[in-house]
């Protein structure tokens, strides 16, 4: 981080209030101590994310008196683009990536941090520290930079850009030990509370406003669960569990058999799609 | 997903605190396409159980389509990430995998074999402890492991397991796995520091990666997992030279003034003096200052934010040293250098050249060498290619202050980057300052010949010529003998020129102090001049300390083997010390003179030297004597 700080003009950190994002802010407040984040915040905001993240997004922001930008892109909101009649690939598309895009040019931003950790998913495996964009925010898996020792690359032109992965090489169980022993204040979704739920196509969505659409038959019930991976809330899938405190969610994690992002609905459009979302751009 | 460890179950709090107190072991992992590298991790994080059931499902459904390992859910299509190479098959990037067990937390880089990707594993190798080289045990010891291996040694990797896969199909022959250890400890013996062990194993079914299997009785040494667990890798971690390159500057207020940084080797302490560097301003350490207060001691690895007792200039490139071994400064460098742009490097070319120090112009001076990967041998080049490996001198616009690529891989690390696209095109490992011994003369000069032969010459001066270094400590004694030996010739009526180490400082090597390279170029500059008076058939006399072995045999290569006789003026340092009329030693004592043979640096005592002599217990003349009876039994003297 003190690295981006020290190579470029305009960093900013993504931040989408889940446990990756709450690591990352936490690890600037080090980094830069006894001085302050030397940057802002860029949440793009879908409108569609738990109204508990937004919530805990401007308290933490109130608290740690740091700037926040949010952004949502004015175009999909004006086309009323929402999850449920324009499918999850499309509307990631809209409200995420090309949200994403306007909210770094705009802010002429030459470096964005993100939360992104190699174990997460196949495509991200191969992914660099400082990873190149072109001014299209496009990635090219096959021309990357070599990334050696710790010494990272971030020359740009201009209208390019770096995406930085300060915790690429945490696991998903670094991430949860490390808000344990740090005491890290998260979103109260990841613990286990008795929430609104329907069950579609195996998995549990919450109900979490009034835009929730019901399908034929479709009545919420009130089930004891809690989220592995924060998003948009009709995209997110709840697991049921009691989980409160952090080392039974850390346990459920480590005897759980399915992996995180399997509750993410768009990871399975198809096999690969993850890479071909980050070649447009997204992170 | 299920850790191998019953205390997640039972008592969560116990197994975090268990997981917190592990280490980290990072990996490289390289063999060749079909050496079944991606099946051995695959076979590490599925015997480890690591692998979440839904990868799993997504792995069955892909081997029908593309896996190539028949009924079997195909291992390796784990590891290769991205989706153009799932189709061709071949692993072509970098790519990271992470696991744990109940003692040790793993990242594993794994790299491709395929010839073009030597970068690729470069880049992977460049942060590993640990190198695990796969061989084939159908095919033995091929060009790729020699590649493999050496790039491992060239990198710093001290940890190397030779893994000999595939013993299911040599019938688990114990006879072939020695065979082939044979082989690999024969070549294996011209790379620095690999210490291997070899391993039988067969990845496909098992046998010696996590479990010992019931294939592999003859051995008896640990399977691999048990190996990755236990082995040391915290050997070379230098607590000894402090080094704290500064990446910036924290200023919050006007009352903090802070430098952040990552200890890069060393111990810092609050109240430790340290020197700044490039400004070689001394201070004291006040504060080391975190977010969880302040900290009495940081080591390798961490990341800290000091604060010194004194305003003093530091920013970001700078470097924090303690007031002991400084290190190496210069604005020339001798490095490996990996070339990994598919544009060639281009000598005297500017790029940028990126390290600890920040950012400098840079370019290519020289290339000594190009070293072929799969034999070692070393070539004769004009540029690199790309995957390219070769020994170059890199000039700087700026002083580089590093330390030696095998004693520090933080400061004795860089990476060249194009100006233009911007793209990382080399990264390179100092060996130490360049001096112009390497550089290569302009091409484009030609050599102008004398009309006087060397028989003319010989004839005329009744004599063959050579030329005489007088090597040893300060006060030993060589100028003395040099002068005599001069006058001692001269009286013969031989032809000879004295070049007193002292003298030459006075003149042609005026702009030199006396560092070890400063040293070593007085010392070219003054066989440069020896070999042109032995080429005009005169006698060289040359006297100076010349304390370093590699030096001195590089100015008899220079000069020529027949041609050089190297006397070594052994007389004790007690003795020298009494008669050193200029109180010099007294000086060196005092701190005033660094880098002073035989008090502050060493003197390395020539082992292969033509003739010892000690003023001691000889006298002048009967030290002429000797060199005047070795140089007639050479048949420098006509009769």
């Amino acid at each position: 981080m003190r690295e981006v700080v020290a190579q470029f003009e305009r960093p900013v950190m993504m931040y989408s209030i889940g446990k990756d994002s709450t690591v990352l802010l936490h690890l600037a407040r080090k980094a830069f101590f006894p001085g302050k984040i030397p940057f802002p915040l860029l949440h793009v905001d879908t409108t569609w994310k738990f109204r508990e993240m937004i919530e805990f997004r401007d308290r933490t922001v109130a608290d740690l008196g740091i700037d926040l930008i949010v952004h949502s892109n004015p175009d999909g909101m004006a086309a009323g683009i929402n999850p449920f009649d324009h499918g999850s690939k499309n509307y990631t598309d809209i409200m995420k990536t090309q949200a994403l895009k306007q909210a770094l040019e705009a802010g002429c931003f030459d470096a964005a941090f993100g939360g992104a950790r190699r174990d997460e998913e196949k495509s991200r495996a191969k992914e660099r520290i400082f990873s190149f964009r072109d001014r299209y925010h496009r990635w090219d898996p096959k021309n990357q930079r070599p990334e050696l020792w710790d010494i990272y690359n971030g020359r740009v032109d201009r209208g390019e850009s770096i995406r930085v992965f300060p915790i690429s090489n945490w696991t998903e169980l670094d991430v949860w030990q490390y808000i344990h022993l740090e005491e890290i204040p998260i979103v109260p979704l990841y613990r286990s509370a008795i929430r609104p739920v329907v069950e579609r196509n195996g998995t549990l969505i919450m109900v979490d406003d009034d835009r929730f659409r019901f399908e034929d038959g479709e009545e919420p019930e009130m089930r004891a669960v809690r989220f592995r991976t924060l998003g948009c809330y009709p995209l997110s899938g709840a697991v049921e569990s009691t989980a409160t405190t952090l080392p039974e969610i850390i346990q459920e994690m480590l005897l759980a058999s399915r992996s995180e992002r399997e509750g993410r609905v768009i990871d399975h459009d198809q096999s690969g799609s993850m890479e071909e979302k980050k070649r447009e751009g997204y992170f | 997903m299920a850790h191998a460890s019953d205390l997640i179950a039972s008592d969560i709090e116990a197994y975090l605190a268990e997981h917190e107190r592990k280490d980290l072991l990072r990996l490289l992992t390289c063999g060749s396409v079909d050496d079944g590298k991606s099946t051995l991790i695959g076979r590490l994080l599925h015997d480890s159980e690591m692998i979440y059931e839904d990868h799993l499902a997504v792995l069955k459904a892909e081997s029908t389509t593309v896996g190539s390992a028949g009924d079997q859910v195909d291992l390796a299509l784990l590891m290769d990430g991205l989706k153009a190479e799932r189709e061709q098959g071949i692993t072509i990037d970098v790519a990271y995998r992470y696991f744990s067990t109940a003692r040790r937390k793993f990242i594993i880089a794994d790299t491709p074999g395929h010839e073009q990707y030597t970068r690729n594993m470069v880049t992977g190798a460049s942060t590993c402890q640990l190198a695990v080289v796969l061989i084939d045990a159908r095919l033995g010891v091929l060009a790729q492991t020699r590649r493999h291996s050496y790039v491992a040694s060239l990198l710093g990797i001290r940890n190397v397991v030779v893994a000999v896969n595939k013993m299911d199909l040599v019938g688990w022959s114990e006879e072939r796995f020695d065979e082939i250890c044979a082989d690999y400890r024969i070549f294996a013996k011209g790379l620095a520091q690999i210490d291997p062990y070899f391993l039988p194993m067969s990845a496909l079914l098992g046998d010696n990666v996590v479990e010992p299997g019931d294939n592999l009785t003859w051995f008896d040494g640990p399977a691999l997992m048990e190996h990755l667990e236990t082995v040391d890798v915290d050997v070379g971690v230098d607590l000894e030279r402090l080094r704290l390159p500064i990446q910036m500057v924290v200023r919050p207020d006007l009352d903090f003034r802070g430098f952040a940084g990552t200890v890069a080797s060393g111990v810092l302490r609050p109240g430790a003096e340290v020197v700044a560097l490039p400004s070689g301003m001394r201070s004291t350490v006040e504060r080391i200052v975190t977010f969880d207060g302040d900290l009495e001691v940081a080591g390798p690895g961490r990341a800290v934010t000091v604060t010194l007792t004194d305003e003093i200039d530091l920013s970001r490139g700078d470097l924090l040293v303690d007031v002991e071994q400084a290190p190496t400064r210069a604005h020339e460098v001798d490095a490996m250098l990996v070339w990994m742009d598919t544009e060639e490097l281009e000598p005297g070319r500017q790029y940028l050249l990126q390290s600890a120090n920040g950012v400098r112009n840079a370019s290519v001076t020289s290339i000594r060498h190009r070293v072929d990967v799969d034999t070692l041998e070393e070539r004769a080049a004009t540029s690199l290619g790309l995957n390219d490996i070769g020994r170059c001198s890199i000039s700087a616009d700026r002083e580089l202050l590093f330390d030696a690529y095998g004693v520090n891989r933080s400061t004795g690390s860089f990476v060249l980057v194009d100006r233009l696209s911007n793209g990382t095109v080399g990264a390179g490992m100092i060996i130490g300052a360049a001096s112009s011994w390497n550089r290569q003369p302009d091409a484009g000069l030609l050599r102008q010949a004398s009309s006087i032969s060397q028989g003319e010459r010989s004839a005329r001066f009744g004599q063959q010529p050579c030329t005489v270094l007088l090597t040893g400590l300060t006060a030993a004694g060589k100028s003395t003998i040099a002068t005599a030996l001069e006058r001692r010739l001269f009286d013969r009526g031989r032809a000879a020129i004295r070049l007193d180490g002292e003298n030459v400082r006075m003149g042609i090597s005026r702009d030199l102090g006396f560092s070890s390279q400063e040293r070593s170029e007085n010392l070219r500059r003054v066989a440069e001049v020896a070999q042109l008076v032995n080429n005009h058939g005169l006698i060289a006399i040359a006297a100076l300390v010349a304390p370093k072995d590699e030096v001195r045999a590089r100015a008899r290569e220079l000069v020529g083997e027949d041609r050089f006789v190297e006397v070594f003026v052994d007389t004790p340092l007690e003795v020298c010390r009494e008669r050193d009329a200029n109180g010099m030693y007294e000086a060196a004592d005092r701190g005033e003179i660094p880098h002073f043979p035989g008090v502050s640096a060493t003197y390395d005592r020539p082992t292969d030297m033509d003739l010892r002599v000690d003023t001691s217990v000889q006298a002048v003349d009967e030290c002429v004597d000797a060199i005047m009876d070795l140089l007639a039994a050479r048949g420098v003297l006509h009769a």
